[in-house]
């Protein structure tokens, strides 16, 4: 890969600052759905994996793309999608993880190697080693497989009686 | 801050606009690889239709949020296979939603059959999801190696979803099934309702053997001991029998749909084709 044009360093430094609408602790670089920028001549095209099929903030995030790259100058520039591969929880960086548990996300744990681990269980699938992100204790049920986003499943700290989110692994 | 609103229509130029666009309804002759797909996403929007009547109705909150959660999902599946046989046909994923006929539409009818709004229980609900889901679950790992690229990106996304679907579905079949007196009760009648219509799920027709040959997905059959392997042994846990095989067949695939269909597509179509073109 050729070293990145100062358009493109710059570009991918206001990537860093553009949030999540739906966990807006995190940006979209922590998030890991930013692929590629690259450099068209005038223009900058974004390539972004969508994170889930349904999930409704896939084109406010290409909006507020668009949007952060034309403030600082350097558009125009386009949000293009990339399916292949599928967007999954593993890319999320170690500082996008410590974010989620900041803002009180229990972060999810690797799912690499779900597809061919052989511990794949499609039935009665449940994480269990989800700890606490206010606490830490590993003393933590689920309440419900799903939450307030698509993402995220809903769990209760039995040490410090909290409730919290999940970001589900996928 | 003052605010002007634009002036309500009239009865009268609202009815004269609805009369003009109607009729506007779109129709084309799919190739079979195309139906193969409508079948694949017509069931995965027309089943997420039905999964969302329980919005503010699930007997508890989580499953509310669970139930539209899940219709979230599907309904984006349903738009990345719709806008993928849009982008063929030069239509695009709301014309293809909202504004075909039910003869069109190629979902399996188990997906269409009656929901909550119909007094349908809850029980059929879960069951209904589940063996959609393990259907779903079986069929996306097959089309992550479609001979279509697209197709096969769509599928690896999908089927990760999927697989939250089957888990949570089956929780629920075996919470219910093998819950109280009272709930195993209706559960087993839901499966005596839904499970002739599952039947469908594994038909071969021209259609399957075109995109088969043609390396799209896999023929139904083939799905078929995948997605028992799934289902017997949930089915065994919550203490749910497998009813005999019937002859019964049903025919939403090839677009001849039950008498619920037509009123599920009133209510869904509604809004497009009152308001053509409108946009959030």
């Amino acid at each position: 890969m050729a070293a990145a044009s100062p358009r493109v360093a710059h570009a991918w430094d206001v990537l860093h600052d553009v949030l999540d609408p739906e966990v807006p602790a995190i940006s979209v670089t922590d998030l890991g759905i930013v692929r590629d920028v690259v450099e068209h001549g005038d223009a900058l095209e974004v390539v972004v994996t969508p994170t889930y099929s349904g999930c409704p903030a896939t084109e406010v995030i290409e909006q507020a793309i668009a949007d952060a790259l034309a403030a600082a100058g350097l558009g125009p520039a386009r949000v293009t999608q990339r399916r292949a591969p599928a967007w999954t929880t593993d890319w999320i960086t170690p500082e996008g993880r410590e974010k989620l548990r900041a803002y009180g996300i229990a972060p999810p744990g690797s799912c690499a190697s779900e597809a061919t681990s052989g511990n794949v269980q499609p039935i009665r699938l449940m994480a269990r080693d989800v700890a606490c992100p206010r606490c830490g204790s590993a003393q933590t049920e689920r309440l419900s497989a799903f939450g307030s986003t698509a993402c995220k499943s809903l769990y209760r700290c039995v040490a410090c009686r909290e409730p919290f989110e999940h970001f589900k692994p996928i | 801050m003052s605010t002007t609103f634009a002036p309500l229509p009239t009865t009268a130029s609202r009815s004269a606009a609805v009369a003009s666009t109607t009729t506007e309804s779109i129709a084309f002759a799919p190739t079979p690889q195309q139906a193969y797909l409508m079948r694949v996403g017509d069931t995965c929007l027309i089943h997420a239709q039905r999964l969302a009547e329980w919005s503010g109705h699930a007997p508890i909150l989580e499953e509310d949020i669970a139930l539209t959660n899940l219709a979230l999902d599907l309904v984006g599946q349903a738009r990345a296979l719709l806008s993928h046989v849009g982008a063929q046909t030069g239509f695009d994923e709301d014309q293809l939603a909202f504004l075909r006929n039910e003869r069109d539409f190629l979902n399996f009818t188990i997906a269409e059959l009656p929901g909550r709004k119909a007094g349908r229980d809850f029980a059929d609900a879960i069951v209904r999801n589940f063996l959609i889901a393990a259907w779903m679950n079986v069929l996306w790992a097959r089309l992550e190696a479609s001979s279509d690229a697209d197709i096969a990106a769509i599928a690896g996304k999908a089927v990760k979803e999927s697989r939250y679907h089957v888990a949570h579905a089956a929780d629920w079949v075996v919470r219910l099934g093998d819950g109280t007196d009272e709930s195993a009760r209706r559960t087993r009648q839901a499966v005596a309702r839904l499970w002739p219509y599952a039947a469908e799920l594994f038909e071969t027709d021209a259609i399957d053997t075109a995109a088969a040959e043609s390396g799209l997905g896999p023929l139904r059959v083939a799905l078929q001991a995948e997605w028992q392997a799934i289902v017997e042994p949930v089915f065994a846990e919550a203490g749910l029998a497998i009813p005999a095989a019937s002859a019964f067949r049903s025919t939403g695939s090839r677009g001849v749909h039950s008498e619920h269909m037509g009123y599920l597509l009133a209510e869904m179509q509604t809004l497009q084709r009152s308001f053509p073109g409108g946009v959030w």
